[in-house]
């Protein structure tokens, strides 16, 4: 006989308002439903009463973990409507502060899992990781979540002295190989909490259409850093770490190694570096009418954007928004099928869900 | 004030436990408010905790402009909490509903639902002042605590009946507005 548990909307294994009804039999799970919209502000709504420069400040706050994805993707889109280009050294900061924000999601997300595996310990040494990224970012930005750097043309704020980064870097490198990653793949409890649970093989992964790590880590070789390079990724030299076993050891693997990844890049971006302008000025902006679409890999996945414009218009028409857990979503269902209810937490989070940015 | 309140007042200012609520934030807050719970900020030293259920919890930090989806949600889980209590708004949603203001779907800000005491306004506010903003609370807190929890202080007070309703386009009187709406409703634990 099976019985419906409702998890949610407020449940202290989400870090977000949202609904998922398992139905079980036993300790088992059978089947998945997921109710979202509790976050739901309207943001492409509002988007079209603000102008080109409050519309970045609203779509910054879409989400406060991946801030800077929405306004690169925004500008990137915008920029194509209005034939600006950006100078080198922007498009160089671009790649720099959208690493060290995939640094930052990545290591919290790692602390959140480790969380829910019940390994507080994991969860405050990977914390106290973020906090030396975070630094960095202040350092950048002046503020420690929507960092204001892109706009039309450009980037906001000069990196004053780029090798400062690289400290961080090392240090975070460093702290890596020699705890987290030995940690999380040879400590007991990581494995028996990880190893074989919310299995998403190959097939289902492309039949749900799955995007960022979630894919990778089900053996899908995707990343928009490679296959369609944007700001300065086609100068940069990387590998995109995959692995084939589809559960949520392997997902934690790949965000682990592409924690490595990112550093790599860091490291380039930062060395190579060009001087020069960061923006193409304060002179007034004109919009051809037309849509402009614009993907970005976000540490979650793939965002796209797709913003229209009338002709003489003050406001975009439409900007419509699609984020990487709205393709990820469908996938948890093929996932906890079979998996015992104590895991479902885990696995849930293993998408590295973020409900803020599908329901805006 | 007799030993035992003075013993109450000071374990409610000491260890403070927090139910953190998401009303429709974009996670800036939730994770600054995460950040200041952990070693860099190490707000549990000072004894607070962060708590999953809110019936063990005695302090309320609710993040975000409050979505119409979330609103009876808040509501409940405010009941829930047991007296003492004290509302921490955290972040300039709660407080102003931030850039999201004109959305349709927002019903905020925070206070025309709930009785708020501290709002920690930024975009968003560094651990620093959300800490601040606790150990206000947590002060307010033992306030409370020294005087028996008076049973009005679970009423919730209704949003104003002159802003709740919008004259030119409805005929009421405002006779009819003040017999329809009445003051304060009591939230069903």
């Amino acid at each position: 006989m099976s019985y419906k548990i409702p998890m949610g909307p407020y449940h202290p294994a989400l870090e977000e308002p949202y609904k998922l009804d398992l139905i079980c039999e036993g300790e088992t799970v059978r089947d998945a439903k997921l109710h979202i919209g509790f976050n739901f502000r309207g943001i492409e709504h509002l988007a079209e009463t603000r102008n080109y420069i409050q519309v970045i400040a609203l779509m910054e706050r879409v989400c406060g973990i991946c801030s800077n994805i929405h306004t690169l993707t925004l500008c990137q889109s915008m920029e194509q409507l209005t034939g600006l280009t950006p100078p080198p050294r922007a498009l160089y900061i671009r790649v720099v502060v959208a690493e060290l924000e995939r640094l930052h999601s990545h290591v919290l997300w790692a602390g959140i899992a480790a969380k829910l595996m019940g390994f507080k310990t994991m969860f405050m040494t990977c914390f106290e990781l973020r906090e030396k990224v975070m630094d960095v970012l202040q350092a950048i930005s002046g503020n420690r979540v929507n960092y204001s750097m892109n706009r039309i043309g450009g980037v906001n704020r000069d990196i004053d002295d780029p090798l400062a980064v690289l400290a961080m870097v090392q240090a975070l490198e460093r702290e890596m190989v020699r705890t987290v990653i030995p940690i999380f793949t040879t400590s007991s409890t990581a494995r028996s909490r990880c190893a074989g649970i919310g299995i998403l093989t190959r097939e289902k992964a492309l039949s749900c259409g799955v995007v960022g790590p979630t894919a990778r880590a089900s053996g899908l070789p995707q990343d928009l850093r490679r296959d369609a390079p944007y700001a300065a990724y086609s100068e940069m030299e990387f590998n995109v770490p995959v692995q084939p076993d589809g559960d949520v050891r392997a997902r934690l693997l790949v965000r682990a190694l592409e924690i490595m990844e990112s550093c790599k890049i860091l490291r380039q971006a930062l060395t190579k570096m060009p001087p020069g302008e960061i923006n193409t000025g304060d002179a007034k902006i004109v919009f051809a009418a037309g849509t402009a679409t614009s993907r970005v890999e976000a540490p979650r996945g793939e965002v796209m954007y797709s913003v229209s414009w009338k002709q003489d218009a003050k406001n975009p028409s439409r900007v419509h928004v699609r984020t990487p857990t709205f393709a990820n979503m469908p996938s948890v269902r093929w996932m906890v099928l079979g998996a015992r209810l104590a895991d479902t937490p885990l696995i849930q989070a293993s998408i590295d869900p973020c409900y803020s940015c599908t329901d805006r | 004030m007799n030993l035992w309140n003075r013993l109450m007042c000071f374990s409610r200012r000491r260890s403070p436990w927090l139910f953190h609520m998401n009303s429709g934030s974009c996670n800036g807050c939730d994770i600054e408010l995460i950040a200041s719970l952990t070693p860099r900020y190490d707000a549990e030293q000072l004894g607070v905790r962060l708590e999953g259920s809110p019936r063990h919890a005695d302090i309320l930090c609710i993040t975000g402009p409050v979505t119409r989806n979330s609103v009876q949600a808040i509501k409940t889980v405010y009941g829930q909490v047991c007296g003492p209590k004290a509302v921490v708004a955290i972040g300039s949603c709660p407080a102003t509903t931030n850039v999201f203001i004109d959305s349709r779907t927002l019903d905020g800000p925070l206070n025309r639902h709930l009785p708020v005491d501290v709002f920690v306004p930024g975009c968003p506010p560094r651990p620093d002042a959300i800490i601040q903003g606790i150990a206000a609370a947590a002060g307010i807190l033992a306030e409370r605590a020294a005087k028996r929890w008076p049973a009005e202080s679970v009423m919730v007070p209704m949003a104003d009946p002159e802003s709740a309703c919008d004259c030119t386009k409805c005929d009421c009187t405002k006779e009819d507005k003040s017999s329809a709406d009445t003051p304060a409703r009591e939230v069903q634990p």
